[in-house]
């Protein structure tokens, strides 16, 4: 349904995404004066243009992990370098996508996607990068609607185009699929791998659900309870396109759901 | 997201008259009634001899006659008269029991001077202030209105600005948070005395109490509006690369603007408390003024004139900004899903 072979993301030969590494991360909030400890050395490297998932219960610290990347907060303890330089503080090379698709209700579609050139003083010269975003996610001609007109799947879609104008080279993604209905999120999935594959980026989703992780990631970490710690690392030795009732997924997925303490519900 | 669109601040909620005009073809007997009734009127005031002799007795009766007119021709051509015609079928009740009211009031003080003399007037006493005084009537809602756009002006631009820098000045709201709690309640007007005593002119000091009394509610609900954004708004523009600059005028504002536009609303409806104290108290100019000045002379029809011109000036005043509401936050309408 996403026409995504004219596109004017066109991958100059030397652009990957970035090299992440994680080196034994902590980090904890102040609960009314008492310190609530989140994030409890966790420590990975990510590849460029690998699709890392971070799998785990919800309220784990998956989130805070993001946010850290995207250089929101700092962590408490530990450091996060991306191609070796440590993160500091947020910056369009690495973009955050959220669960609501957070638009902001006084701008159009288009203004909208056009946020981050705004705001980085370059719309002017590479304003057609935003026709370019939002044909790639299957919404040109909705420049001209407000947020409050589409439904959660498109507003979801601008929130991705509205990433990917700005040619980030990690996407951050905070369950953005979290709250579709399960026939637009099966959809969504695939148009996912195929914005990822397009664009040559690293990409880290934080997701709850583990079909989706091991559906669209080469490799899956699990998260245990909080505070986070990484209690597997499991690669998902697939090519894509992959097929929902590959055997190997099923396999993959009893392993995870192990990790994560309900294998006795299979 | 959804936090700004709940902040529902939709004041003109009537219905549009267009839409529920009845539709075409059919007979309108409201508006045939309503014209009757509107020549009965006219009949009444001039045939039925007066108590007390008054001019511009017939000159109202014409009036009468142009009213059940209108509504005879909008009877006549249906739906061809556009929007206006529409207006005029759906206020047709409205129409009817006006002359109703009007030839009841025409009885009670001119035919039979049931009520006391001087201070109820005539249907006629009020056209005849119209007719002879419109000048200085005209030049006071003049004054009135430019007096009320200087305090109007400065006291929004006043309020917004603090509202915006306490809202995103956490050392900004603590200095001024406690002032605005202290002084902010206190009644504008209540600062008369000191401020005629203080500033040079009554003018200035009238410009001041208007402003004054716009820029408190403007102040709060900006502030408010500013404390009340979707904080995901500034994490989504920081990850883009906005500076600082752009959080506040591209992110904040935009996203506190229905709350300012409360805080406008509120501030027009006190400074017109205030504008017409000012003007019977200070300014010799202006409807207050006016006001003042017919009750001075006992001129109770010159009163009740300047009253309902004062309630058509401020009623005005309340839909241009309506107006300009619509059109800054057109975002906020409409529910169209594709």
């Amino acid at each position: 349904m996403v026409a995504l072979a004219q596109s004017d993301f066109r991958e100059p030969a030397h652009r990957t995404g970035v090299q992440v590494d994680i080196n034994a991360v902590s980090h904890q909030f102040e609960l009314e004066g008492e310190p609530l400890p989140v994030l409890d050395r966790v420590s990975f490297a990510v590849e460029p243009g690998q699709f890392v998932a971070l799998l785990g219960p919800s309220g784990c610290g998956k989130s805070t992990l993001l946010r850290l990347l995207a250089g929101l907060d700092h962590p408490t303890a530990g450091s996060l370098r991306v191609n070796g330089e440590t993160i500091a503080d947020p910056d369009p090379s690495r973009i955050l996508v959220f669960q609501d698709p957070t638009l902001f209700p006084w701008r159009t579609v288009r203004d909208n996607v056009a946020l981050g050139l705004e705001a980085q003083g370059i719309i002017r010269t590479s304003g057609d990068r935003v026709d370019a975003a939002l044909r790639l996610v299957g919404l040109a001609g909705f420049e001209k609607a407000y947020p409050h007109q589409l439904s959660g799947g498109m507003a979801q879609r601008v929130a991705l185009a509205r990433a990917l104008v700005n040619d980030p080279r990690l996407l951050l993604l905070d369950e953005p699929l979290g709250k579709l209905d399960s026939l637009t999120r099966l959809t969504m999935q695939a148009e996912l791998v195929a914005l990822w594959q397009k664009a040559a980026m690293t990409a880290v989703l934080v997701t709850h659900d583990v079909e989706e992780a091991l559906f669209l990631t080469q490799r899956v970490l699990v998260f245990g309870p909080r505070p986070a710690r990484i209690v597997a690392d499991i690669p998902v030795d697939l090519p894509y396109p992959r097929h929902r009732g590959d055997p190997r997924l099923g396999e993959l997925r009893r392993e995870a759901l192990q990790h994560l303490g309900l294998a006795a519900s299979w | 997201m959804t936090a700004i669109e709940s902040n529902d601040t939709r004041f003109s909620t009537a219905a549009s008259p267009a839409a529920s005009a009845r539709p075409a073809g059919r007979t309108w007997w409201t508006g045939a009634f309503a014209a009757l009734l509107w020549l009965a009127a006219a009949a009444v005031i001039e045939f039925w001899p007066e108590i007390i002799p008054a001019p511009y007795g017939r000159e109202l009766a014409i009036l009468a006659v142009l009213v059940a007119a209108l509504l005879g021709l909008v009877l006549a051509t249906g739906p061809f008269l556009g929007k206006t015609a529409a207006w005029i079928r759906y206020y047709g009740p409205w129409f009817a029991v006006a002359a109703v009211g009007l030839g009841i009031w025409e009885v009670l003080t001119a035919k039979l001077a049931l009520l006391p003399v001087p201070f109820f007037a005539s249907p006629q006493g009020i056209l005849e202030v119209y007719i002879d005084d419109w000048a200085r009537l005209g030049e006071s809602v003049l004054h009135s209105v430019l007096l009320l756009a200087k305090g109007y002006f400065f006291g929004a631009v006043i309020g917004f600005t603090t509202g915006v820098t306490i809202g995103w000045s956490r050392a900004a709201g603590y200095w001024v948070h406690p002032i605005l709690r202290l002084i902010g309640p206190l009644p504008a007007t209540a600062w008369l005395p000191l401020s005629f005593f203080i500033f040079p002119s009554s003018g200035s000091a009238s410009v001041f109490l208007i402003a004054l009394a716009t820029a408190f509610p403007v102040t709060i609900l900006t502030w408010s509006g500013i404390a009340s954004v979707n904080r995901d708004y500034y994490d989504i523009a920081r990850t883009l690369g906005a500076s600082r600059w752009f959080l506040i005028f591209k992110v904040a504002i935009p996203a506190a603007l229905p709350h300012v536009f409360v805080g406008l609303f509120m501030g027009l409806g006190t400074s017109f408390a205030v504008l017409v104290v000012a003007e019977m108290l200070g300014v010799k100019a202006g409807l207050g003024w006016y006001l003042q000045w017919a009750q001075g002379w006992a001129a109770y029809a010159n009163m009740y004139a300047a009253l309902i011109v004062m309630a058509l000036m401020c009623s005005s005043l309340i839909t241009i900004l309506f107006r300009i509401r619509d059109r800054v936050l057109s975002w906020q309408k409409g529910l169209v899903r594709w």
